[in-house]
């Protein structure tokens, strides 16, 4: 049975019409879910790394680093105090996980955990 | 020293050299040889060596001005082909003095010339090339490649999505213009002309760019995300093929396309280094590639067509989708996913690589799958093609039953859904429906979507099968 169409909401002035990538037409992750992705970085050899942004300037491509990447860390515990760190340091920015894949020279994974209000 | 001796000489007295020992610089060919009857093996192997190098059909004078031993190419090997007694594949070697430097022209045309109309064999298929390095190293190859491309569409660890704009033929500018803002605002990467829009009266092809371009630029600000259309520069001349590629730059498009087969080696080549240049990412379609390769006994095998587009030039390829309404054998697919993508190819009969194949620092070409698919296939081509790969929908996104954005935003949660759960660690053939029905539940495009296609398979037999004992 056909459900009735539906429109399709999605408006420019709407914040919550922006995405950012991979994984943002899913619901948010919760922290299982985090934790399941920062594995998966790890289990492939990648580096995790963590960026933030403020809302206003999120389609930039260099966001600010925090920190530095986490070579050779294989404890995604370690990876997910960093973001809630990240976070608790900037709660009005977007906060993302990166994984570094040194060998190809590229980003294996890169996905928004947090998204931030414009202040 | 040797004497002119006027006459026909059998081609296995000059042409077949079982000790031969190929070398790294040598160019490598395997045909699949049907022999006229009584034709031994390795006269009809030395014919096609002769023909596709130095030989002619009798001696001449002027043979003896040259030192042949160094030019000719050598058959050097006979193979079974499995479960076949009629037919066999011949390995040839040729110096790569024969070819002119970044040329595969000049490859193709030494190859798959003369040689395929020639009588002493009935059908003759060139199933595979070893370009040796020395060569490869001549080439321009991908103007982009898999890397700068998702640099430069900011998009990591997931395929990428396009939709192919249908109808194929006949929508005013306009209308094209909408439903590719339809597709973007939804959640695809890219939308796609179909290879046989060029310029036609009912939308010629400025009006198209013009339109298009709109569309793309407010998808983008839109969604916050980069955004490309395919804009087909295909053309009837040269000029008129850099004049729409120009134009393409001017309003500030990722992207544009051309059909390598079609327009010519030569047309491509010379587009993919202006897309080098001019810093322009390059979709290649394959229109008129069934009618080379899809006949098992005569023709040239895709893979040996792949190899060539990854030399001209071109950033993504289609390759069919094992799943869709394309033909497309799996273990074949997956070794020419392979010669697209990676930089050293192994020898694998199980996947009709015939050769080892080195690409050096050749940047490699997304595949893209195209034909027929849906959100149900999603599952089966994350799981086949991985992340480095376009899944390009047609009808799987435009036929959604709340329009072109509800379609695409239902493709887009199906598959990131699938990387989420692979990268989770999940057997995404065996568990797509849950996996898929989870996903509906946030989801109603995605809900309407699976509702709407669930019953859709494409499960004919293939026509080209890889020979296997």
């Amino acid at each position: 049975m056909q459900t009735d169409i539906q429109p399709y909401r999605s408006r420019l002035g709407d914040p919550a019409s922006k995405r950012f990538g991979t994984f943002s037409y899913l619901p948010p992750f919760d922290d299982a879910g985090i934790r399941a992705q920062v594995q998966h970085i790890v289990d492939r050899g990648w580096n995790c790394a963590i960026e933030h942004v403020e809302p206003s300037r999120a389609s930039t491509q260099y966001w600010y680093m925090w920190k530095l990447p986490m070579f050779g860390e294989r404890d995604p515990a370690v990876v997910v105090a960093q973001l809630a760190a990240c976070r608790a340091a900037n709660p009005h920015d977007h906060v993302r996980l990166v994984g570094h894949d040194n060998r190809r020279q590229t980003l294996g994974m890169s996905i928004v955990v947090a998204r931030g209000r414009p202040t | 020293m040797s004497r002119y001796d006027a006459g026909v000489k059998d081609y296995r007295q000059t042409y077949w050299e079982p000790d031969y020992i190929p070398k790294d610089s040598d160019l490598l060919a395997c045909f699949k040889i049907t022999p006229q009857e009584g034709v031994p093996r390795e006269e009809a192997a030395a014919a096609v060596a002769a023909e596709s190098s130095t030989g002619t059909w009798t001696t001449v004078w002027t043979d003896l001005l040259t030192d042949l031993d160094h030019y000719k190419g050598r058959a050097y090997r006979v193979d079974e082909v499995p479960g076949d007694p009629e037919r066999f594949y011949a390995f040839i070697a040729y110096p790569i003095d024969l070819f002119e430097e970044g040329s595969v022209v000049n490859v193709l045309t030494s190859l798959v010339g003369n040689v395929f109309g020639f009588k002493a064999i009935r059908a003759l298929r060139l199933e595979d090339v070893r370009f040796p390095l020395h060569y490869v190293m001549t080439c321009g190859g991908p103007p982009n490649g898999i890397v700068v491309e998702r640099d430069k569409m900011d998009k990591y660890g997931r395929p990428l999505l396009g939709c192919t704009i249908k109808p194929k033929l006949g929508l005013s500018a306009k209308s094209y213009g909408r439903a590719v803002y339809e597709c973007l605002r939804g959640g695809l990467d890219f939308t796609k002309d179909d290879e046989n829009v060029n310029s036609q009266p009912f939308m010629r092809w400025r009006d198209r760019f013009t339109f298009v371009a709109e569309a793309v630029h407010q998808a983008q600000a839109e969604t916050g995300e980069r955004k490309g259309h395919y804009l087909n520069v295909t053309a009837p001349t040269v000029e008129d093929m850099y004049e729409r590629a120009e134009f393409a730059k001017q309003l500030d498009m990722p992207i544009i396309m051309h059909d390598f087969l079609t327009a010519g080696f030569s047309a491509n080549t010379s587009l993919a280094n202006w897309c080098r240049r001019n810093g322009m990412l390059l979709h290649i379609h394959r229109a008129m590639h069934a009618v080379l390769d899809r006949n098992p006994h005569h023709g040239i095998h895709f893979r040996v067509l792949t190899k060539c587009l990854r030399l001209s030039g071109g950033d993504h390829l289609h390759s069919g989708t094992v799943v869709g309404k394309l033909e497309g054998d799996r273990q074949a697919t997956l070794g020419w996913i392979d010669l697209m993508r990676e930089r050293f190819i192994p020898e694998d009969r199980s996947r009709g690589i015939f050769f080892d194949q080195d690409f050096g620092h050749m940047p490699g070409v997304f595949p893209v799958a195209s034909g027929g698919i849906h959100v149900w296939h999603i599952p089966a081509l994350v799981s086949i093609f991985g992340d480095d790969a376009v899944m390009q929908f047609g009808g799987g996104t435009l036929g959604h039953p709340w329009g072109n954005a509800a379609g695409a935003c239902a493709n887009r949660v199906a598959a990131e859904t699938c990387v989420q759960a692979r990268n989770e660690g999940r057997h995404l053939e065996l568990e797509s429906r849950e996996i898929l029905t989870d996903a509906a539940r946030h989801s109603p495009e995605l809900a309407a979507a699976m509702e709407t296609w669930r019953e859709i398979r494409f499960d004919f037999d293939v026509v080209d099968k890889l020979a296997t004992h």
